[in-house]
């Protein structure tokens, strides 16, 4: 009886909280949608009518065929390579046979995956700058008090500022017969190092100079080598900041990351807006709406991805973590 | 003759925004080996600066705190210290905690399975071994308090320096750690230094009593030597009068002689002596009482 009562209790306390968790915010998109639409039905531009959800919705499923015929064109491409290339040394073992890759565009979802890894990239090599650099100064005033006039320089930067440098630098640093990556690649992703920098080195930095009193003299008294201390004392401590850093870091770097494509012409996300932009159909501004709502999506989920992070790496499973 | 452990016309005076506070002057004691001396006096008298410049956590501006005839200038493991609020690392275990004292202080000295067995041994002294592999978060403050004292052991310091170590357990369970830090010191033999306000405790802990003027500029006002055998019974003690004359000497010294003129900031501090005499006698032997059921 008891149990029975109290299941049913349990089954209500969860009826509220599925509501919050998954009618409410759907309630919230069914909104959202009906706004757009009536908004975007009474804007007329020079492209056509501004896209509503159905206009996005069809041409996201267009952009997504594409994708597959693209992918189509260079299986085909390779299998007649292969072909030839099998031919040519059937007839002469010793034959020279050139393997060349497929050159065709690039599909909107080679576009997403390249937009994903460069940011990747950007931000896994500031973070390997930003964290121990955020250590250092949070651990030794002297440390902090040198690095800080650069932080506050530099933070204000945009670095869209930096990208004509960080470009002329790569082609002229960057020079090898059989580059590991391109060098539009590598301009993004630098662009994306210089802003993900602050945000985790300040975070780090406060983080660490933060930590209570009594176990870094923990650390003192028992006379822990510095590295000990930093990975069983520091790090574990200042966690929690480093990773609010972090996500700030990657979420900035994302949005910086498609005003670089779209400035450089590196390809990306942003690379396809402008591609659209200036291509001027009727389809532009849906297929421009596609990406848009693409990239917020891929933030999102970028953002998600850290805080799964920060959940396996932190030592507090109390803590709620958002 | 030299003694074990010497505080040498120690004065400290900090220095926050080029605003000079002097906050010791002139204290000098000397500690024998296996002494329990426990510093007491009214918040902000510079007691814990006393323990942290023996600890070598802070620096003295004038004299000197010498151990076995060396001056102290860095913080080390032969100076453990037991933390008012435990300090442990919320994300080690409490066997964890333990290892990460004994193996800095052990390098190279014992093997892992002796470390072990030490950080084992350790936490058996304190009654810890059954929570062990226990978060710190999981434990109540009495047993934080406990893994503290057992990694300050562990370290085998000269000199355990316990700051307020009991200050914020509740009566009983402070109660019980005061009979486990008797029973480690008389199998042990270390020297303690205690910062304390509890008078009782002070008492029954102590081999002497060192009561410190209020700051600034505080110093050592008295010393109170206690020359009760052991071990000691808080239950016998609470009628012996050789006990309730040393408690007498430190209330009169705290409350009649340097009481605070401004009372009304200090919360902990009774207005007259008297009454807070019976009211902490009462206290200790309800404490006693329930104390041994406690400890099954």
């Amino acid at each position: 009886m008891t149990t029975v009562a109290l299941r049913l209790r349990s089954a209500s306390a969860k009826a509220p909280k599925l509501l919050a968790k998954s009618v409410i915010p759907a309630l919230g998109i069914a909104l959202f949608l009906l706004c757009w639409h009536g908004v975007a039905s009474n804007i007329e531009t020079s492209l056509g009518q501004f896209p509503g959800p159905a206009q996005v919705l069809s041409q996201s499923q267009a952009l997504y065929e594409e994708h597959q015929e693209q992918r189509a064109k260079a299986d085909a491409f390779y299998e007649r390579q292969e072909k030839r290339n099998a031919a040519k040394l059937e007839k002469n073992p010793d034959a020279t046979v050139k393997w060349r890759d497929y050159t065709g565009k690039p599909s909107y979802l080679d576009q997403i995956t390249t937009s994903i890894w460069t940011v990747m990239f950007g931000f896994a090599l500031a973070t390997l700058i930003a964290v121990p650099l955020g250590i250092l100064c949070g651990l030794s005033d002297r440390v902090s008090e040198a690095v800080n006039p650069m932080i506050q320089i530099f933070k204000p930067v945009s670095p869209l500022a930096w990208l004509p440098l960080v470009t002329m630098v790569v082609s002229a640093v960057y020079v090898s017969d059989d580059p590991m990556f391109e060098k539009s690649f590598l301009n993004s992703a630098f662009t994306v190092t210089l802003c993900c920098l602050w945000p985790t080195v300040i975070n780090t930095t406060v983080g660490v100079a933060g930590i209570d009193r009594d176990l870094v003299n923990v650390g003192r008294v028992i006379k822990l080598p510095a590295l000990t201390n930093v990975t069983q004392i520091v790090l574990p401590a200042a966690v929690p900041m480093i990773f609010t850093g972090l996500r700030l870091s990657l979420a900035t770097g994302w949005m910086v990351l498609i005003a670089a494509e779209m400035l450089a012409q590196n390809p990306g996300l942003g690379k396809f807006i402008w591609d659209e932009f200036q291509n001027g159909s009727s389809n532009s501004l849906s297929r421009i709406m596609v990406a848009v709502l693409t990239i917020g999506l891929i933030g999102f989920l970028l953002d998600w991805l850290m805080l799964q992070l920060q959940r396996t790496v932190s030592w507090d499973k109390q803590a709620v973590l958002r | 003759m030299n003694s074990f452990l010497e505080l040498s016309q120690i004065g400290k005076t900090f220095y926050t925004e080029g605003v000079a506070f002097e906050a010791l002057t002139d204290v000098s004691l000397r500690i024998n080996e296996g002494e329990f001396v426990s510093l007491i006096g009214h918040s902000g008298c510079g007691k814990s600066t006393v323990l942290n410049l023996v600890a070598g956590l802070d620096e003295v501006t004038l004299g000197g705190v010498i151990l076995e005839g060396r001056e102290i200038t860095e913080p080390g493991p032969d100076r453990a210290v037991v933390f008012q609020n435990h300090a442990l690392m919320p994300w080690l275990t409490v066997f964890e905690n333990v290892a990460l004292a004994v193996r800095a202080t052990f390098r190279g000295r014992k093997s892992k399975a002796e470390m072990r067995e030490w950080i084992e041994h350790n936490l058996a002294l304190v009654n810890m071994s059954h929570a062990a592999d226990k978060k710190p978060h999981e434990i109540s403050g009495g047993m934080k308090q406990r893994v503290g004292i057992a990694r300050a052991l562990s370290m085998q310091p000269k000199v355990l320096l316990m700051d307020e170590p009991f200050g914020a357990l509740d009566a009983l369970t402070r109660a019980q750690l005061q009979e486990t830090t008797m029973a480690i010191h008389s199998e042990l033999g270390n020297t303690v230094i205690m910062i304390t306000h509890d008078v009782d405790e002070a008492v029954l802990l102590s081999d002497r009593i060192v009561m410190m003027t209020n700051g600034p500029q505080a110093t050592i006002g008295q010393v109170v030597d206690v020359n009760l055998p052991r071990p000691r019974d808080r239950l016998a003690l609470a009628e012996d009068l050789q006990f309730n004359h040393c408690r007498r000497l430190v209330l009169d010294f705290l409350y009649a002689s340097h009481g605070h003129d401004n009372d009304s900031t200090d919360a902990d501090a009774p207005a007259a002596p008297v009454p807070a005499i019976s009211e902490s006698r009462e206290r200790t032997s309800e404490v006693a009482a329930t104390a041994s059921d406690e400890a099954a």
